[in-house]
């Protein structure tokens, strides 16, 4: 039996997307830029996965724009603002537990003569809309809050902020880093005040190297990649046709029956936290991340944090792997590092656990037997494991 | 005018009676590491050289720096081999050639000569003369000097001509199945490899054995350490990784003995394993990455405590060396990038904080006798589930 708990990282793609694309690749071929009928199937293809995309946005479908990925649209969100509105200042705001795909170009920026405000959160992972009004400047230019962070399933109130932000300063940019949570939140940027906002397509059983930024109608932005002009001239270079069609019917299949989707996914998360907790009153040691005080719906409906005393998350993460269940230990994108989590430093939590500590997440492949063997195996792990421990 | 190379050996014409074995094992290994460039090749053995004539689209460059990296070969040198023999053409390809591999040419020179077809127009001091002769004529820039040129040119007059001059340095030391074969313990660290490396360097073929910790050391580790046995493998040939499960015999000592004793009694039992399986695999030698004093169980008093529970020789190749030196060597051989990776090997998880540096032979002896229960049964386990992978470059 395997259970394949690291869907925050990477989800498998869904058949008929796998169909799509390998069409795509072996019937469809054409350059979207061609004039001949090979290249108007193509360009048909590209406009009808954007169209998709904008239904379940309900936007337009000139507001997305196609790129390689939520690192690159993350990047584009801000290096794009920033070349496009010199003179709208240079002051940022962000929180303290962003993504690297999100924090690394702000570093940069930062270099480049702009200042960076970092929002602390609580234990829950939440920015306080006081602390976020308190930051706002005359000379802010935009403000980054990822919409459900990929470490603990920490979720923000992305209306309020933006209200808040908005009420401000209408001129004000709002970026939502939504990769962990378009597919499984119903988004409509222009009801939640979003201007800009990445989306990934491995996050929701797309293909690897797809993704978007939705630049709301009217948001000035720059391109970063130049050359053929394709995609409005706003991301040059041939568009990557098979991955865009096959994200496109990805984005229509997960927001199929969509609420029930959903509701499901809660339904195992409550089951896995659950046993979790009951694992912990069992053999002691066990703690969850970031939902104290929270009810299931206020937190992200597939991603569980939760520290194990005693255990380096690396050696359990072993273990389990060694008996079939895949999980991450923190953040499957910074665990190539070394460093500890920002993001648990961020919410507090304890030294002993910072080391200690796994990511299960969830999607709607995942079926009820999958977590009930992961109990299983974790039940298992756990005393072997807590026997030898460093002296 | 065709392509050659010339590569010389050192060691290998000292020896005796048995001199053919290894020139017939350098040209094997010459001819193994050929086969997948690209390029058809004919490996020839003449006088004291072989001689290695190379045809259709083949790489100068890819065909001298695989020779170089062969154990035996003491230099290459690229030649230019002239099959009409006029001293016209003659003269007018040795100019090529060093036009051809000289950015300028103003350096001093001399003109080395041999001749095996005795009815040729010039004799050897004549061919110096005249080739030097016309050298100076054509590149005004060159000064002859014949007692420490920078520079020399050979030529030689066979059934052919052949030119050369420029000297690559070779890898040296042995052929490849010169010299029996020997089990390496290696360890995701910077010394094993190296260690492999310049044991096989002496001809000696290679197996080795890892021991994996699961799940205190990860997959990444253990694949660190298939990577690591690939880049000896370029060296070394074909390498046969024991990958050993030692988690159960590693946690029995952790719970069993005195903490600050664990790593030397780890370290014996390892021995004791990588024993068994270098004479299951027909290796007349341990190979450690061992340095006096460089980590405890790296002590006079560790080593020998370690060393008595061994029969065969235990190889040390760099039992004298410094850190740095080792990693200058890993480096030049390209494991280092690899080794560094940060991955825990076996030998680092529930480390003491202060492990014994002088132990007692006899104290260790007795320490182990709180193994006795089970350890028969562990090291049994543990060789029923060695898993074997086969390293070919």
């Amino acid at each position: 039996m395997e259970a394949y708990l690291d869907n925050a990282a990477t989800t498998r793609v869904f058949p008929e997307v796998c169909d799509i694309m390998v069409k795509m690749m072996e019937e469809e071929y054409g350059n979207p830029s061609s004039r001949h009928t090979k290249g108007i199937e193509a360009e048909r293809q590209v406009r009808q996965a954007a169209e998709k995309i904008a239904a379940s946005l309900k936007c337009q479908a000139g507001e997305i724009i196609f790129t390689s990925g939520g690192t690159e649209a993350n990047n584009l969100a801000f290096l794009g603002t920033v070349l496009a509105n010199r003179r709208a200042g240079k002051h940022i705001i962000t929180t303290q537990i962003e993504h690297p795909s999100v924090y690394e170009p702000l570093v940069f920026l930062e270099k480049q003569g702009y200042e960076v405000t970092y929002l602390p959160v609580d234990s829950r992972g939440r920015v306080s809309l006081e602390a976020l009004s308190q930051a706002l400047r005359e000379d802010t230019l935009l403000v980054s809050v990822m919409y459900v962070n990929n470490e603990i399933g920490a979720v923000q109130d992305i209306a309020r902020l933006g209200k808040a932000i908005h009420g401000y300063s209408p001129q004000i940019l709002f970026h939502v880093d939504a990769i962990q949570a378009y597919g499984k939140y119903r988004i409509i940027p222009r009801r939640l005040g979003i201007d800009l906002m990445s989306a990934s397509g491995h996050k929701l059983h797309g293909p690897k190297g797809t993704g978007f930024l939705y630049v709301g109608e009217g948001v000035k932005i720059s391109p970063i990649l130049f050359g053929g002009g394709q995609q409005r001239g706003m991301r040059s270079g041939t568009e990557n046709v098979p991955g865009i069609a096959g994200l496109g019917e990805a984005v229509r299949l997960i927001y199929q029956g969509h609420s029930e989707k959903q509701k499901g996914l809660y339904q195992l998360k409550e089951r896995l936290v659950q046993g979790l907790q009951e694992i912990g009153q069992e053999i002691g040691g066990v703690r969850i991340h970031g939902m104290e005080g929270l009810s299931l719906e206020e937190t992200a409906p597939h991603i569980v944090s939760a520290g194990f005393q005693g255990i380096k998350s690396e050696v359990l993460l072993n273990e389990l792997a060694r008996r079939g269940v895949y999980v991450s230990s923190g953040s499957a994108c910074s665990s190539n590092h070394p460093a500890l989590s920002g993001t648990l430093q961020a919410v507090g939590v304890s030294e002993e656990l910072l080391d200690s500590t796994l990511r299960f997440s969830i999607s709607v492949d995942t079926v009820p037997e999958e977590i009930e063997y992961a109990l299983k195996m974790v039940r298992e792990a756990l005393p072997t494991l807590r026997r030898f421990v460093k002296k | 005018m065709y392509q050659a190379f010339l590569v010389k050996y050192a060691e290998i014409g000292i020896k005796g009676k048995n001199r053919y074995k290894f020139e017939n094992a350098l040209c094997d290994q010459i001819r193994r590491r050929l086969d997948p460039l690209e390029g058809d090749f004919v490996v020839d053995k003449e006088q004291g050289r072989i001689f290695l004539e190379a045809r259709g689209d083949f790489d100068t460059d890819e065909i001298t720096e695989t020779i170089c990296r062969i154990f035996g070969v003491s230099a290459v040198c690229p030649v230019d081999v002239v099959e009409d023999k006029s001293w016209e053409s003659v003269t007018q390809a040795a100019g090529d050639f060093l036009e051809k591999h000289y950015d300028a040419l103003d350096f001093t020179f001399k003109v080395e000569a041999k001749r095996s077809d005795k009815q040729y127009l010039y004799t050897s001091p004549e061919i110096c003369v005249e080739m030097g002769a016309y050298l100076l004529d054509r590149f005004p820039q060159l000064r002859v000097d014949v007692h420490k040129p920078q520079v020399r040119v050979w030529v030689e007059i066979r059934e052919k001509a052949f030119i050369y001059s420029v000297v690559i340095p070779g890898i040296g030391g042995m052929p490849l199945g010169t010299n029996g074969k020997a089990m390496l313990l290696l360890s995701g660290g910077i010394d094993s490899p190296v260690a492999g490396y310049m044991i096989a360097k002496r001809g000696v073929y290679l197996d080795a054995v890892y021991f994996h910790a699961p799940p205190y050391t990860s997959e990444r580790a253990r694949q660190k350490v298939i990577d690591l046995a690939g880049q000896v493998s370029r060296y070394s040939g074909p390498i046969r990784l024991h990958i050993v499960n030692f988690t159960d015999i590693q946690m029995y000592i952790y719970e069993q003995c005195p903490h600050e004793e664990l790593t030397i009694i780890m370290r014996r039992y390892m021995m004791r394993i990588a024993q068994k399986l270098a004479e299951e695999n027909d290796c007349l030698g341990l190979i450690t990455g061992e340095s006096i004093g460089q980590v405890a169980s790296q002590t006079m008093h560790s080593l020998a405590v370690t060393n008595e529970v061994c029969t065969i020789p235990v190889y040390r190749p760099l039992i004298g060396f410094d850190k740095q030196d080792i990693m200058n060597l890993a480096e030049k051989i390209g494991t280092y990038e690899t080794s560094i990776l940060p991955y825990e090997d076996c030998c680092t998880i529930f480390v003491a904080k202060h492990p014994v540096t002088k132990p007692n032979a006899k104290v260790i002896r007795h320490s182990e006798t709180k193994l006795e229960e089970k350890i028969g049964q562990l090291l049994q386990q543990a060789f029923e589930t060695v898993e074997v992978v086969e390293i070919d470059e």
